[in-house]
C-alpha cells in the first residue's frame, strides 16, 4: 500500500512550518496557563504536549493511505459524522449552557471539530464530479446546499455557532471556487437581501438582542463587550516587542475567562508584541500558501479542492479567532488552529494537514 | 506536462489552468484579509499602543455589579409592610489594601469594635492575589461608619458599599407568611435556579419571601470603572442599570392581622381569616412568633438555635403546617355523609343519654348528663357526640373518608407557601397497611367525631367553613393579590381558583348552615354565651381536642414538668351568615374548650372585620 518511493515526495517544509506553529503554541500555552503556581493548569501543559503527540500519529495515518480513497469513502465518513453529531444531542455532556462534548472512557471528544474534515471530503467528492469551466448551477448546488445545512443545523442547536459558521465558511469557500453559475450567484446574493431583513421580522426581541451583541459587543458591557475591552488593552500593550515572555500583566489579572483557549492569542500579542504577532500572522500565511501551492501542484479535481477545503478551513479559524481577539469580529468559540488548547481541535488540525501531505506526496503518481 | 493516458477517473471538463487561475484569484483574496488582521495589530499596538499600555500598566478597568433592588410587600390596601433600608458594608480588595496586615490594624484602631469580628474573618478567610472585593462585615451602622469614612486615606483597598437591605416594618407582624431571607448557599448557586444571584446574596427562604422570590429580586446591573491606584472610582465607563424586583400586594389586611397576632398574644395556636367568596387570605398568624429583622443579616447560630428548639416551635406556619385532631369541627362532614348517604335525614332522631355503649366499650358524650332526643340539627348545635356515634357506626370509615376528601381534607389546599401539611383522613386500609392491624369498629365511632386518626390544618377548615359559608364552592386559598413593576405596570394578578366542591345537595347544605348558625344563636348552643354578638349574624362551630386518649406514667410526669395534656380549642366559623364576608378558622394549642379558649378570638376577628373598625377606604392601592 505505502510505496517507499513516496518518501522522496514528502513535504518537508509543511511539516516544518505546522511544528514551528505548534512549537509557538505550547510555549504561549506555558506562559497562559502559570498564572500562579497551582499544578491543575500545569495539567493543561502537559495534556497539550500528550493531543500533539497523538495529533501526530493521526497525521501519519492520514497520509499513508491514497487520497483517492476517499473519494469512495467519503459517504460513509460523512453518514458516521452525522450519527456521531446526533448522538451529541441524544447523550451529549452538558457544561457552560450548551451541549457539544462525548464521552469517551476519561476522554471528551467535541465532535463539532472533525466534522469538518468530513463536510470537506464530501464537498470534495461532489464538486470533483461536478465541476464546470461555465459555473455550477444552481440545480447541481442543491445537495452540496444540504450536506452542509445538516451538520450546520446539528452543530448551531448545540448550539455551538463558532464550529457551525465555520462549516458554512469552507463550503461557501469550496463552492466559489469550484465556480457558481453568475445567474445562480446574483440570485443567491438577491434572495439573502431579501432574506435578512424578513427573518429579521420574525425573530423573537431576545433572539435579535443575541445577534445584535454577537455583531456589536458594546451591548452586553459586562459580558461580551468586557471582555472584548480587556482583550484589546492586553493587544495593544504588547507595543512593537512586547512586555516579554511570562511578563504579561494583562494575562496575570485572568481578565479574560478563555485564556488557554479562544483567546491565547492575546497573551502572545502582549509579551511578544507586534513583532510576534507578526512572525505568527507570517506563519499561517506560509501554511495557507503551502496548502494552496499542493491544491496547485494537483492533478485530479478531488485532490484540488481537498485542499482548498483544507486551506480554507485554516484560514477562516485564523481569520476569525485573531479578529475577534483584536476587537473585530463577534465573540464565538472559535480555537486558533495548532495552538489554543484542546485536543478535539488539535486533531482536526493534524488530519487537515496530513490530508496535505497525502495530496503532495502523490503529485506525481497516478 | 499532462499525460492524458493514465488519467484518473474523475475526467474533468476543466483544465489545470483554469484551476491554476482560480488558486491565484484565492490567494490574492487571503492575502488580502491578512492585511486586514496586520492593519489591526498595527493600530492596536503601534498607533493605540501608548494609551493601551497605559490601561494595563494601571490594571484600572474594573467590572462592578450593581444589585437590584428587592420588591416592596404591601397589604391588599396598599399599606407597606416590607421595605429596604440602606446597609453599609465594609468590603476589602487584597490587591489594593496591601500591606493587608497593616491597612487591617488601622482599620482596629478606628473601629475597635468590629476588630474581633474582622480579624475573624481575615482569619479564615486566605486571601489570594486579587481584585475582587471581599465582604468583612455587614451593615456596621452608622456609628461605625464615620471613622472610616474620615480616615478613607489611610486605608487603601478598604471600600465602604452601600447596599440596600430588607427592613420588616412592623417587628414579627406576620413573619410565617412574609417569611424571611438568608444567604445562597453553593448548592443552591450551582442549581441555576438562581442565574442572577452571586455568593453572598440572600434569596428568600421562607413564605412570601421564598414564594415569589423570583418576582422579587430582580435583575442586576453592573458598572465598568476605572480605578485609581487606591482602588476608588474615578470614571465610569460603562453602565447597565439594574432591574429592581416586583412589589407585591398581598391579600392580608393588616390591621386584622394585627388585632390577629395581638390574639394569639401569650398563646400557641393559629389563626386563619378568609374571604369566603374568592379564597383570599385576609389574616393568617402562627404563635409563638418570631422577628425577620433577626435575619437580614443572617441569623446567630445561637439564636437559631433557641428557635428551633423551642418546644412551642415558633419557626413554623402552625395554619399551614400544623396538624391537629379536628374533633367537633369534623361533626359536619360527619353530618353531611350521613344526610347524603341516607343513612339519616332532617327528622331522625337519636336518644342521647349521656354515652353510647358499643360491644364493651363505652363512649361518653361531652355532656354526662345528656342531651335527650336529637335530630341533626340539634346535634349540630349542641356538637351531641352520641348522635354521630349513630352516624358513624352506620356509615363506616371509608365511605366517611370519601366524602372528607371531597369536603377538601386530607391533601393540601395548594396554597403558595412551603411544607403544607396534607393532613390525614384514616381509610379501613390505610390503617392496615399503616400498622398492620385491621379497622375495628369502635374506631368509626372514634372519627365520626373528628377524633382517633383524623388530622387537619387550620387552614383546611378554613377553605371547609369556606365553601359551607358560600354555598358550597372550595376555593384555592390566595395569599397574593397582584404583583406590579415599580412603574406600577401589572405583571401578575390573582384570579380565584375553585379546588372542589362540596358533596351537598341544597337540602342537606340548608340544614348543616341552620345547625351553624344555632350554635350561635341558640341559647343551648356550644358557642351562644362566647361568640353571639347583637348586630352581626355569626355562624359556627366549636371544637375540642383530645391530646391523649390515655395517661400514661410517663405523660403524667411530663405533666409535673408542665408539658400540657389540656385539649385544643377550636372555632370555625363565618359572618354574617347570609352573603358571608369572613370565615376565620382559630386553633389554641391546649386551649381547653372551643368555646372559651377559641370562641371570643373568632368573635374579636369577625366583628372587627365587619363592625367598620377597619376602615379600608383611607389608603388606597395606589403607590
Amino acid at each position: 500500500m505505502f510505496d517507499r518511493r513516496l518518501l522522496n515526495y514528502f513535504d518537508w517544509g509543511l511539516l516544518a512550518i505546522t511544528l514551528l506553529i505548534c512549537v509557538m503554541g505550547l510555549v504561549l500555552l506555558y506562559s497562559a496557563v502559570s498564572i500562579d503556581d497551582s499544578s491543575c493548569q500545569l495539567s493543561i501543559f502537559y495534556k497539550q504536549i500528550f493531543w500533539i503527540g497523538l495529533g501526530l500519529v493521526i497525521m501519519v495515518f492520514s497520509f499513508i493511505f491514497s487520497y483517492t480513497h476517499l473519494d469512495k469513502w467519503a459517504p460513509a465518513i460523512y453518514i458516521c459524522s452525522m450519527i456521531l453529531l446526533v448522538c451529541v444531542h441524544l447523550v451529549g455532556k452538558h457544561a457552560g449552557g450548551s451541549t457539544r462534548w462525548l464521552a469517551i472512557g476519561p476522554f471528551t471528544l467535541q465532535p463539532s471539530e472533525p466534522i469538518k474534515i468530513a463536510v470537506i471530503i464530501m464537498l470534495a467528492r461532489y464538486f470533483a464530479h461536478n465541476v464546470q469551466m461555465t459555473g455550477i448551477t444552481f440545480r447541481r448546488l442543491l445537495i452540496p446546499m444540504a450536506l452542509t445545512a445538516i451538520p450546520f443545523v446539528l452543530v448551531a442547536t448545540q448550539p455551538d455557532l463558532g464550529t457551525a459558521g465555520t462549516i458554512l465558511l469552507i463550503a461557501v469557500s469550496i463552492a466559489i471556487f469550484a465556480k457558481i453559475d453568475r445567474r445562480t450567484l446574483i440570485c443567491f446574493v438577491l434572495v439573502a437581501i431579501i432574506a435578512i431583513p424578513v427573518g429579521w421580522r420574525m425573530m423573537k426581541p431576545y433572539q435579535k438582542e443575541r445577534v445584535l451583541t454577537l455583531l456589536a459587543p458594546d451591548r452586553d458591557p459586562l459580558g461580551a463587550g468586557y471582555h472584548i475591552r480587556q482583550s484589546k488593552i492586553a493587544v495593544g500593550s504588547g507595543l512593537i516587542f512586547g512586555k516579554g515572555y511570562m511578563q504579561g500583566t494583562q494575562k496575570k489579572l485572568s481578565f479574560l475567562p478563555e485564556q488557554h483557549t479562544d483567546f491565547i492569542f492575546s497573551v502572545l500579542a502582549e509579551e511578544w508584541g507586534f513583532a510576534g504577532s507578526m512572525f505568527l500572522l507570517f506563519m499561517y500565511l506560509l501554511l495557507i500558501a503551502f496548502a494552496l501551492n499542493i491544491a496547485h501542484g494537483c492533478r485530479d479535481s478531488f485532490g484540488t479542492i481537498l485542499s482548498v477545503g483544507v486551506a480554507a478551513m485554516i484560514f477562516w479559524q485564523v481569520f476569525i479567532n485573531m479578529g475577534m481577539v483584536m476587537g473585530l469580529m463577534p465573540v464565538v468559540g472559535m480555537p486558533l488552529p495548532l495552538i489554543s488548547y484542546g485536543g478535539s481541535s488539535v486533531f482536526t488540525m493534524f488530519i487537515g494537514i496530513g490530508l496535505l501531505m497525502n495530496v503532495s506526496m502523490r503529485r506525481f503518481t497516478k | 506536462m499532462i499525460s492524458s493516458k493514465n488519467f484518473h477517473k474523475y475526467f474533468y471538463t476543466v483544465d489545470n489552468d483554469w484551476y491554476k487561475r482560480r488558486l491565484f484569484g484565492i490567494m490574492i483574496a487571503v492575502f488580502a484579509t491578512f492585511g486586514i488582521l496586520a492593519a489591526r495589530l498595527f493600530y492596536l499596538q503601534i498607533i493605540q499602543g501608548d494609551n493601551y499600555f497605559k490601561m494595563s500598566k494601571n490594571n484600572c478597568i474594573r467590572i462592578q455589579r450593581v444589585k437590584p433592588v428587592r420588591g416592596l410587600i404591601f397589604d391588599r390596601n396598599g399599606k407597606l409592610l416590607v421595605e429596604n433600608r440602606p446597609s453599609f458594608d465594609l468590603n476589602i480588595i487584597p490587591c489594593d489594601a496591601r500591606p493587608i496586615q497593616q491597612t487591617l490594624d488601622k482599620l482596629s484602631l478606628y473601629v475597635p469594635e468590629l476588630a474581633d469580628e474582622i480579624n475573624e474573618k481575615i482569619n479564615k478567610n486566605k486571601f489570594r492575589y486579587s481584585y475582587r472585593p471581599v465582604l468583612l462585615k455587614k451593615d456596621i451602622g452608622r456609628d461605625a461608619l464615620a471613622p472610616i469614612a474620615s480616615h478613607r486615606f489611610e486605608l487603601p483597598g478598604i471600600i465602604i458599599d452601600t447596599n440596600a437591605c430588607r427592613n420588616y416594618i412592623y417587628d414579627a407582624l406576620s413573619s410565617h407568611l412574609i417569611g424571611y431571607l438568608g444567604e445562597i448557599n453553593v448548592k443552591e448557586l450551582k442549581s441555576g435556579i438562581y442565574r442572577y444571584k452571586e455568593g453572598g446574596d440572600f434569596i428568600g427562604r421562607y413564605g412570601v419571601e421564598k414564594a415569589y422570590d423570583s418576582y422579587l429580586s430582580g435583575i442586576p446591573g453592573g458598572r465598568i470603572v476605572q480605578v485609581n491606584a487606591n482602588g476608588q472610582v474615578v470614571n465610569v465607563l460603562d453602565t447597565v442599570e439594574p432591574e429592581p424586583g416586583n412589589n407585591l400586594f398581598l391579600t392580608i389586611d393588616f390591621h386584622l392581622q394585627s388585632i390577629a397576632e395581638a390574639q394569639l398574644q401569650g398563646k400557641v395556636g393559629a389563626i386563619v381569616a378568609m374571604d369566603p367568596s374568592s379564597g383570599e387570605i385576609l389574616a393568617m398568624a402562627s404563635s409563638p412568633t418570631f422577628n425577620q429583622n433577626d435575619f437580614i443579616n443572617g441569623i446567630s447560630s445561637d439564636q437559631w438555635h433557641r428557635l428551633v428548639s423551642d418546644p412551642n416551635r415558633p419557626m413554623m406556619n402552625k395554619a399551614v403546617q400544623g396538624v391537629y385532631p379536628p374533633a367537633s369541627i369534623y361533626k359536619v362532614v360527619t353530618a353531611i355523609a350521613g344526610l347524603e348517604e341516607g343513612v339519616i335525614d332532617e327528622n331522625t332522631t337519636f336518644y342521647c343519654p349521656g354515652s353510647y355503649q358499643y360491644g364493651n366499650r363505652v363512649f361518653g358524650c361531652w355532656k354526662k348528663q345528656g342531651h335527650g332526643k336529637v335530630n341533626v340539627v340539634k346535634a349540630l348545635t349542641q356538637s351531641c357526640d352520641v348522635f354521630f356515634y349513630h352516624v358513624g357506626k352506620k356509615i363506616g370509615v371509608d365511605r366517611l373518608a370519601g366524602y372528607a376528601k371531597r369536603c377538601g381534607l386530607g391533601s393540601q389546599t395548594g396554597i403558595n407557601l412551603d411544607h403544607e401539611s396534607a393532613g390525614l383522613i384514616p381509610t379501613a386500609a390505610w390503617k392496615k397497611r399503616r400498622t398492620g392491624i385491621s379497622w375495628q369498629g369502635g374506631e368509626n365511632l372514634s372519627i365520626a367525631i373528628g377524633q382517633g386518626y383524623n388530622l387537619v390544618t387550620p387552614l383546611q377548615l378554613a377553605v371547609l367553613y369556606g365553601a359551607v359559608a358560600n354555598g358550597g364552592t372550595e376555593f384555592k386559598p390566595q395569599i397574593l393579590k397582584l404583583i406590579q413593576t415599580v412603574e406600577g405596570k401589572i405583571v401578575k394578578i390573582s384570579q380565584p381558583e375553585i379546588i372542589g366542591k362540596l358533596p351537598v345537595s341544597r337540602r342537606t347544605m340548608g340544614l348543616i348552615r341552620k345547625g351553624l348558625r344555632e350554635v350561635v344563636h341558640n341559647k343551648h348552643g356550644t358557642a351562644h354565651s362566647y361568640v353571639y354578638d347583637d348586630d352581626i349574624d355569626i355562624s359556627g362551630k366549636t371544637g375540642t381536642a383530645q391530646v391523649v386518649s390515655r395517661k400514661t406514667e410517663k405523660d403524667r410526669q411530663n405533666k409535673k414538668n408542665n408539658v400540657s395534656y389540656e385539649s385544643h380549642a377550636w372555632f370555625v366559623g363565618y359572618a354574617p351568615t347570609e352573603n358571608p364576608e369572613i370565615v376565620v378558622s382559630v386553633l389554641i394549642e391546649h386551649g381547653i374548650h372551643g368555646s372559651s379558649g377559641a370562641g371570643p378570638i373568632a368573635k374579636e376577628m369577625i366583628v372587627s372585620y365587619l363592625s367598620g373598625m377597619i376602615d379600608n377606604s383611607i389608603i388606597t392601592s395606589e403607590k
